[in-house]
Formats: C-alpha cells, sequence, structure tokens
C-alpha cells in the first residue's frame, strides 16, 4: 500500500510546510440524502474555457465552468510546476470529474448536476488568502441552490 | 481545498474535498474530507480510468452522508490504477518517437535542435489530439514554433512577449508549460504505461526542448525582468527534476 510516499520527500515536505492557520470555528451544515443533493465541483487546478483568461502567477481570482461543458473546451494554467498534468491532458476527469457527476446524476445516485463549477488558482497563495474569494463564491453555488460543494484539489 | 472548505462551510454551505497530502489535511481540520494515496495532479486516481475514478467519487460523496462531528477524514483504500512504485524506475521506459540524437548540442544550438523535434513530434502530436477530441496545448494562442523561439530568445535577454497583453514573466511561464504540453501529448499518443515519473524524466533528460528550459534557468534568474526571474526561481524546473541542474 502506497501512502505518503506516493509524495517524494521534497514535495511533501513543501506543502506540510505551508502556514496553515487553525480556525477557531467548526461550521458543520446538514443537508438532504445524496439523491437530493444539487452538486458543485470546485477545483483548484487552475482550469478554465479555452477563451477564457488564463490564471496569472498568482491569482486570487475565479473561473465559471459552465455545467454542460464540453471537456474538450478546458484547458489548464494553474500556477504550480510540480504536480502531474500527463493525467489531465489525457483524460479531464481525472481532475475534474464532470462525466462520472453527470453519470451518478444520470443513475438518481445524486440529485443534479450543478449549473456552474468553479475553479481557483490553487498555488501561490497562503490559506487564509482566498477567504475574500471563497466567500464570495459561497454566494454564487446559493444562488444556483447548490446543497453540496465537491472540492477537488491537484 | 481545507481553508476554502471552511470558508464555505462558515456560509451554510455543506462541503466534502478529496486530500493528496493527508498531513495538511489533519492541520486544518476541514469538515469532511477523503484522502487518496494517488500522486499530485490526479486526484481521480488514474486517466481513462472510468470505474475507478467513479469509485473514488462516490467516496468523497458519502461523505455528504456523514453523521459529523467536524471534522471527519477518511482514508480511500486503494492506490491508482498503474500507480508508480517507489524503485520501479529501473524498469525504464523509452519513447516510442524517435528524436535527433542531442547528446552533443551546445546551447546556441538548442533552438534547431527544439525545431527539429517539433518537426519529429508534429504527427504524434497531431494523432493525440483526433484521438482525444482534443488538446491542452493552444493556451497563448501562438504557434509551438514561435513559443520556441520565444523560449530561446530569453538566452540572451528579454524579448518582446510573444502575446499582446501578457507579460513576458508570464508569457515564459505559460510558455514552458505550452512546450511541455506539446512535447508529452505526443509522446503519449502511442498506447503505453509510461508512468508520470517515465514522462518528465523524458523531457527533462532526453529532449532538446528539456535541455533548453534547464539552460534558461540560471540565464533568467539574473534577468532583467523580475516577472522572468520569478518565473525562474519557482515555476520553471519541477523540484524532482532539480538534480539536473549545473552546479
Amino acid at each position: 500500500m502506497v501512502r505518503l510516499n506516493d509524495l517524494d520527500e521534497i514535495d511533501a515536505g513543501h506543502l506540510v510546510d505551508k502556514e496553515c492557520p487553525p480556525f477557531e470555528t467548526r461550521p458543520w451544515v446538514t443537508g438532504p440524502p445524496l439523491a437530493q443533493r444539487r452538486v458543485a465541483i470546485v477545483t483548484t487546478a487552475g482550469l478554465h474555457r479555452r477563451d477564457d483568461r488564463n490564471f496569472a502567477l498568482r491569482d486570487l481570482g475565479y473561473r465559471v465552468i459552465p455545467g454542460d461543458i464540453d471537456t474538450a473546451d478546458l484547458v489548464m494554467t494553474q500556477s504550480s510546476v510540480n504536480y502531474d498534468r500527463t493525467g489531465f491532458q489525457q483524460d479531464v476527469n481525472v481532475v475534474f470529474p464532470i462525466d462520472r457527476l453527470r453519470e451518478l446524476a444520470a443513475a438518481g445516485e445524486v440529485g443534479a448536476v450543478a449549473n456552474f463549477h468553479y475553479s481557483l488558482n490553487g498555488a501561490g497563495w497562503m490559506p487564509h488568502e482566498i477567504e475574500p474569494t471563497a466567500r464570495e463564491l459561497a454566494g454564487l453555488l446559493k444562488e444556483d441552490k447548490v446543497n453540496a460543494v465537491l472540492l477537488v484539489p491537484v | 481545498m481545507g481553508a476554502t472548505a471552511h470558508y464555505l462551510e462558515d456560509e451554510g454551505l455543506p462541503t466534502a474535498g478529496i486530500s493528496l497530502v493527508r498531513d495538511n489535511t489533519e492541520r486544518l481540520r476541514p469538515p469532511r474530507f477523503l484522502w487518496a494515496p494517488f500522486e499530485l495532479g490526479r486526484p481521480f486516481g488514474a486517466p481513462n480510468e472510468v470505474a475507478f475514478q467513479t469509485r473514488v467519487l462516490r467516496a468523497a460523496l458519502a461523505l455528504f452522508d456523514h453523521d459529523g462531528p467536524s471534522p471527519v477524514l477518511e482514508d480511500f483504500p486503494d492506490d491508482a490504477p498503474g500507480a508508480a512504485v517507489s524503485g520501479d524506475d529501473m524498469i525504464g521506459w523509452t519513447c516510442p518517437i524517435p528524436l535527433p540524437n542531442i547528446a552533443d548540442t551546445s546551447t546556441p544550438e538548442l533552438l534547431a535542435a527544439v525545431r527539429a523535434e517539433l518537426d519529429s513530434l508534429a504527427p504524434w502530436a497531431q494523432l493525440a489530439q483526433e484521438t482525444r477530441g482534443r488538446t491542452a496545448t493552444g493556451v497563448l494562442c501562438v504557434a509551438i514554433e514561435d513559443i520556441a523561439e520565444f523560449l530561446h530568445g530569453l538566452m540572451d535577454g528579454v524579448p518582446d512577449s510573444p502575446k499582446e497583453g501578457v507579460p513576458v514573466g508570464e508569457a515564459f511561464r505559460q510558455a514552458g508549460e505550452e512546450l511541455k504540453t506539446y512535447y508529452l501529448e505526443a509522446a503519449t499518443a502511442k498506447p503505453g504505461t509510461a508512468s508520470s515519473k517515465d514522462l518528465a524524466d523524458w523531457f527533462w533528460g532526453a529532449t532538446a526542448a528539456g535541455r533548453l528550459l534547464l539552460a534558461l534557468h540560471p540565464v533568467c534568474l539574473t534577468s532583467d525582468d523580475a516577472g522572468v526571474r520569478q518565473v525562474a526561481t519557482s515555476q520553471l524546473v519541477p523540484r524532482l527534476q532539480q538534480h539536473r541542474l549545473s552546479p
């Protein structure tokens, strides 16, 4: 069984050493069964539509990915060079499982797929710096009646 | 992702996430996370493994039905299909696309060598695009030959950005990724079992393009442009390939 040594020591150390401020509260929001949930994906893979703006090196903004996106229209301009991109180049779903989510929705396991998903550039900033963007996204997700947000790193 | 989860949940939205670095998630203690023992860049395990990706997705979504309390951090039990195991790099992998020998290529000759490689790779890049119905290249909307020329131009100073409105440092970062993407899409056009490590070692250790990016590192660290210096410092050569840099 491979565990943390899936990461080389250098990568693992770099990520663990990132400042991770503790949070004083432990929010926990409940909801209906999964079959009644409306699911949106938030990814830090720096994905966006080909015609949208590329992510800049230090970019705390977000990009919108429509729920009916043709995955052939997705490109990646995330800042980090320290992760594998060949998986994404061969299959978008290895970082953004939109086809798998659509399949579960079609089978009734998931209530619905959101109208909009969101992408961040997950490199170049410290965890607490994402707060304004995250709170802005919360409003957009609520407008879309999302009640399950799947967070996917890269 | 842990901090994003905290802020969204604080706004009243239920969240569930995937963790690729368990220690990091343990520290942040977001509400619901699934640690998956996969390499960075592949949070759903492996490309084109539909059943496995679905298993990971189901396991992550199942966290929404967890009774709590926060934090919930569960482990996905299996490794990704075809995951590289420490020590298996002795098996080796050879790119099925023959490229010109670059052993005696000097730095000034690297642009010609990269152009020769691009010629060799072109039909495979085209095949990859046709097979997959997509390409991840084209983010700068600049021809790949012009990308190579721009990158080589950084050996002699600060050239104009190849893309209007994109600062030269940003163009440097994105051009480097663009060149890698072109090579790696071509190299994976033929069916095979190359791991991500195989592919990275091939690009950085056996191609003129990799040699060009490595040669740019010391030059661009002292560039007149701050953006170029920033990219050379941390966005050019992956940590796992920095042993190839000259001391």
